[in-house]
């Protein structure tokens, strides 16, 4: 039987393969002469074949044949064979496979074995790949080591101890006593590995920390002598003496200096001497200043400590290094909030490095930037962050847009200046704004009411340019559904106005509704701000002709928003100018992001009222100050509520989800108001399906009373108080008609002071019959925490022998009971 | 132990492997290197030094895909990368990468400084090392890195004690030639490539 092919040669000709398939052939030969010189328990050349496999196996072909030859090398006697025996295991075998458990007793005789090099290759394997079961067996045999006062053995038993612990914790305690006098050791490897196996000491149990506290003085004097100390060739690098241990020293007194006065204190001297007097010009020295750094802002450091560190990091930021850079991008990251002024100082230079190429580096910028913005820098700040949201990678927008929105709330020094930024977010990266930013600016921009003209005639410019982005044209969509009016009426008093014309606008909106680069979503703000502009516009049949045409549409929600439209135009017209009214204020919530909107189905598209289920709502939201003017009080603040926004199509959830959405003077409207806060007053959810509606219970004591008898429409309110809040109180009116014709199209709007909240539910239908014959109903819930009188303006709507009625009223005379 | 607090303020979150995961929490140590991978610029690889358990499944998927993101990084860019849960430290020296990945806070700078130190270990033992040294002498590499590294952490900071150990345990090979392989290896196998 010939030998074996020796390792070199077979590499060399496996190289000359040509194609893979051609390697692959060889390779196949060749294990198949190893495993029949394995069958053959060829002792002589195992090694060789073991080697030679463990070459074929780096290239990515199976060699798990292999496995028992390393134990076998292992056991032998030979050094050459256990060398590869145990990088062999370390290669092949894992903790997974129940054959490594086989290697214990080999590595256990080989801890005790005469010769240090077989020692340490037993140490090596089991402190790299040890399980916890073999580390529960030979953790003994590694105490022991630990011990010894030969350097080459302790230093490995040092960091198999590690490893042990990381196996299994519960042997720490086992080797607490051999730590003793670890550091007296002059062997840089025992300090370095003996430092590392404290550090981990430390950092698994409270009471290794606390014992080992006392070792801080001994870890700074040794510091202090690899810092003081001359020129040692043994241990230099680049003029500096064994930056290894130095920075392993440094991470130790940080764990150990953490939340304890006076081993920060203790360290305070090294830690400036370090900082002060290391060299900087190459990449060691900027290893233990950043290591320095680290420790100096976790420790109880001294302010003035504190201020060193955070100016080495500024000096990091300029140095030519790019990974000085990003290491120092990162750590300002950590102390942005800590440190915040002393971070401040270095913004310019912060700002700059988001002109990098490196990807890591101009994210950390980015971050970085975004936790320093206040409202002193905000306008430099976000030119320069606009910037960067021009220029930067696909994979940043979406966070920078964000970031953008976020600041600009938190710090925006005009409404312009705010609508301003928006603009330019939304034009030059709309397409990678999140979902939820789009109801986030429709609100900011409802709320910024003197800038409805200059937002609107923004947007639309916009649009004219570019349709793709569709967040960008959603929000415009929905603004030019609202303010379509000051649009054509030039209004704009911050920029030139510019001239459009009613037919000009709804090309613009029709041509949304057909292009393909609409999503459904996008096409449904279209549709509606189509509809809206029939109240604001005069070209009503052209706008009629567009929603009867989609009425059609394949689009489920188009179509379905088409229907109701034009079920507006035929039998609710009367109704159609109170329902798409201009929208309210929205109430804001404390700012925060996304994740106070509800998002249903992933879809905020406006739908107005949903008229699916009779009664029909029969109110609107109207505008504040509408009904102020009707009502010509100016202490009387409707308070208007913020509404949960309805799931566009969900079947029979669609009448509670009304009855929830209340707003005040009016009745449910969930109107376009794609969402909005959800934290609302807690009286408004009890609205929902489980209070009942009405209460034939009188509330106890208060007693009902008249709130309004003309021409023969007589209004009566009777009381209940809620539960379990005892600040609302439930109201219920009974319409009724005592003339011979009935009362149709009735609808009952209120008004309470400012100091108070209303909330209307539906009413139990439109038609007050005549003669008595029958009663509306329809509950008011009213909260009053300020225990004041309560009074109420009505607005009464109703068609009565084919003429339009409306009234108004003020209701004074409610009981004291009502609301004390 | 904190950890991964870059990770915690990076934006982006990777997925990975949930059993690749689960083999790393178990390791509760803030600084630990994970694994250590050489590899040519056309993806070879050289070397593989694993610090943690995982099947060879799992640890094909984690080279394959690690070595393409490595290779994909331009000059211009900083040694470090966010990979995984992992931080990714790597260097290239002439036609080799050394690519080492940590969890958690480590220093990154040292990192590098530990990568140089192997690399001049190899030079010396080789004498002006180059990738075929690599590739050759594959088991070498090995031995050298098993006395520089344990568990992923420098168990001899002195270069000189280093070698002093490669050569004493070199010198009791059984003499098979081996030892005279190494000296001819450059005359049997020439070719360099720098």
């Amino acid at each position: 039987m010939p030998a074996p092919i020796r390792l070199r040669e077979l590499i060399r000709t496996i190289r000359t393969a040509r194609t893979q398939a051609e390697e692959r052939e060889m390779i196949q030969k060749e294990c198949a002469a190893i495993r029949s010189s394995f069958r053959e328990e060829d002792n002589t050349y195992r090694c060789r074949n073991v080697a030679k496999l463990l070459y074929m196996h780096m290239l990515g072909y199976p060699a798990h044949f292999g496995q028992l030859e390393c134990l076998k090398l292992i056991a032998s006697q030979k050094f050459t064979d256990k060398r590869i025996g145990y990088l062999g295991a370390m290669l092949l075998l894992d903790e997974r496979q129940d054959v490594h458990l086989l290697m214990t007793n080999c590595i256990k005789n080989d801890l005790n074995h005469s010769t240090q090099y077989v020692q340490g290759l037993a140490l090596c394997t089991l402190g790299c790949m040890g399980s916890s079961e073999m580390c529960r067996d030979l953790a003994g045999e590694v105490e022991k080591l630990l011990k010894t006062s030969n350097s080459y053995l302790r230093k490995k038993a040092a960091l198999c101890a590690v490893h042990v612990i990381r196996k299994v914790p519960e042997l720490m305690e086992m080797f607490l006593p051999a730590t003793k006098n670890l550091l007296s050791e002059k062997n840089h490897g025992v300090l370095h590995t003996s430092v590392v196996l404290l550090t981990e000491m430390c950092e698994r149990s409270p009471d290794m920390l606390a014992h080992f506290r006392k070792l801080v003085p001994q870890l700074v004097r040794i510091l202090k002598n690899l810092i003081m100390s001359g020129y040692s060739p043994e241990h230099d690098v680049s003029g500096i003496s064994d930056p290894f241990l130095q920075v392993r020293i440094l991470r130790l007194l940080r764990i150990l200096g953490k939340n304890d006065d006076d081993s920060s204190e203790a360290m305070n001297d090294i830690l400036a001497q370090v900082a002060t007097n290391t060299e900087t010009s190459k990449n060691v020295g900027n290893a233990i200043l950043y290591e320095t750094v680290l420790t100096i802002m976790d420790i109880k450091s001294e302010s003035g400590l504190r201020v060193l560190a955070i100016n080495i990091l500024g000096r990091f930021l300029l140095n030519n290094d790019k990974n000085i850079r990003y290491v120092a991008l990162t750590s300002l990251l950590k102390t942005v909030q800590t440190d915040h002024n002393a971070v401040q100082r270095h913004r310019s230079t912060i700002v700059d490095c988001l002109k990098d190429l490196d990807v890591s580096i101009k994210r950390r910028a980015m971050e970085l930037s975004f936790a320093l913005v206040n409202g002193n820098n905000i306008r430099g700040m976000m030119k320069e962050l606009l910037y960067f949201l021009d220029s930067c990678d696909p994979e940043f927008k979406a966070d920078c847009a964000s970031g953008v929105f976020l600041a600009a709330e938190k710090y925006a020094p005009s409404k312009r200046w705010h609508i301003d930024t928006i603009m330019r977010v939304l034009t030059t990266a709309g397409s990678y704004v999140r979902d939820d930013s789009v109801p986030n600016l429709i609100q900011l921009i409802t709320n910024s009411v003197e800038m409805h003209a200059y937002t609107v005639q923004r947007l639309y410019k916009a649009l004219l340019d570019d349709i793709s982005q569709q967040p960008l044209v959603q929000v415009a969509s929905w603004c030019i559904g609202e303010y379509g009016d000051l649009l054509v009426s030039g209004q704009c008093e911050e920029e030139e106005p510019i001239q459009v014309t009613e037919d000009e606008v709804l090309d613009v909106l029709e041509g949304l509704l057909v292009s393909n680069l609409s999503t459904p979503v996008t096409r449904g703000y279209s549709l509606t701000a189509i509809m809206k502009l029939s109240t604001r516009f005069s070209s009503v049949n052209r706008i009629k002709k567009v929603v009867s045409i989609y009425g059609s549409s394949i689009d489920v929600e188009l179509q379905q928003r088409a229907v109701e439209y034009n079920a507006l135009f035929k039998k609710y017209d009367h109704m159609r100018s109170a329902l798409l009214e201009r929208m309210p204020i929205m109430e804001k919530t404390a700012s925060n992001g996304p994740t106070e909107i509800v998002q249903t189905n992933g879809e905020t598209d406006p739908s107005v009222v949903e008229t699916k289920h009779p009664p029909p709502v029969t109110q609107s939201t109207n505008q504040a100050t509408d009904l102020l003017d009707l009502l010509g009080g100016n202490d009387m603040v409707p308070v208007i509520q913020t509404s949960v926004p309805t799931k566009p199509a969900s079947a029979g959830g669609e009448l509670l989800d009304l009855l929830g959405d209340l707003s005040l003077s009016g009745g449910p409207a969930p109107t376009p108001a794609p969402s909005v806060p959800t934290s609302q007053p807690p009286f408004l959810l009890d609205g929902l399906s489980s209070q009942p509606l009405f209460n034939d219970i009188a509330a106890a004591g208060i007693p009902p009373m008249t709130a309004y008898n003309k021409n023969g429409l007589k209004i009566d309110f009777t009381f209940e108080r809620a539960n379990p809040n005892p600040n609302i109180a439930v109201i219920t009116i009974n319409a009724s008609n005592s003339t011979e014709a009935d009362m149709t199209d009735f609808v009952f709007q209120a008004a309470v002071p400012k100091t108070f909240q209303l909330q209307l539910l539906s009413p139990s239908s439109n038609v007050v019959p005549a003669l008595n014959q029958g009663t509306v109903t329809q509950v008011i819930r009213v909260l009053n925490p300020q225990k004041q009188q309560l009074r109420m303006r009505i607005k009464l709507t109703y068609t009565h022998r084919a003429s339009s009625i409306q009234d108004l009223a003020e209701v004074n005379n409610f009981p004291p009971q009502s609301w004390q | 132990a904190p950890m991964n607090l870059f990770m915690r303020m990076s934006l982006t979150t990777h997925s990975f492997l949930s059993s690749f995961h689960s083999h790393l929490c178990f390791v509760i140590s803030s600084f630990q290197m994970q694994f250590m991978l050489l590899f040519s610029r056309q993806g070879k690889l050289r070397l593989q030094k694993w610090y943690v358990p995982l099947s060879d499944k799992e640890k094909k998927k984690i080279t394959r895909e690690l070595v393409q993101t490595v290779l994909a990084r331009k000059p211009k860019m900083c040694s470090f990368l966010e990979w995984r849960d992992l931080k990714i430290v790597y260097k290239r020296y002439a036609s080799l990468y050394f690519c080492c990945a940590t969890e958690g806070q480590d220093n990154e700078l040292i990192t590098l400084e530990i990568i140089h130190r192997y690399v001049e270990l190899l030079d010396k033992y080789f004498g002006s090392v180059c990738e075929l040294d690599i590739i050759f002498n594959f088991e070498k590499a090995y031995f050298i890195l098993d006395e520089f590294l344990l568990g992923g952490e420098a168990q001899e900071t002195s270069k000189k004690n280093v070698l002093k150990a490669i050569e004493q345990a070199d010198l009791l090979q059984e003499v098979r030639g081996l030892t005279i392989l190494i000296g001819c290896a450059r005359e049997l196998f020439g070719g360099f490539t720098p």
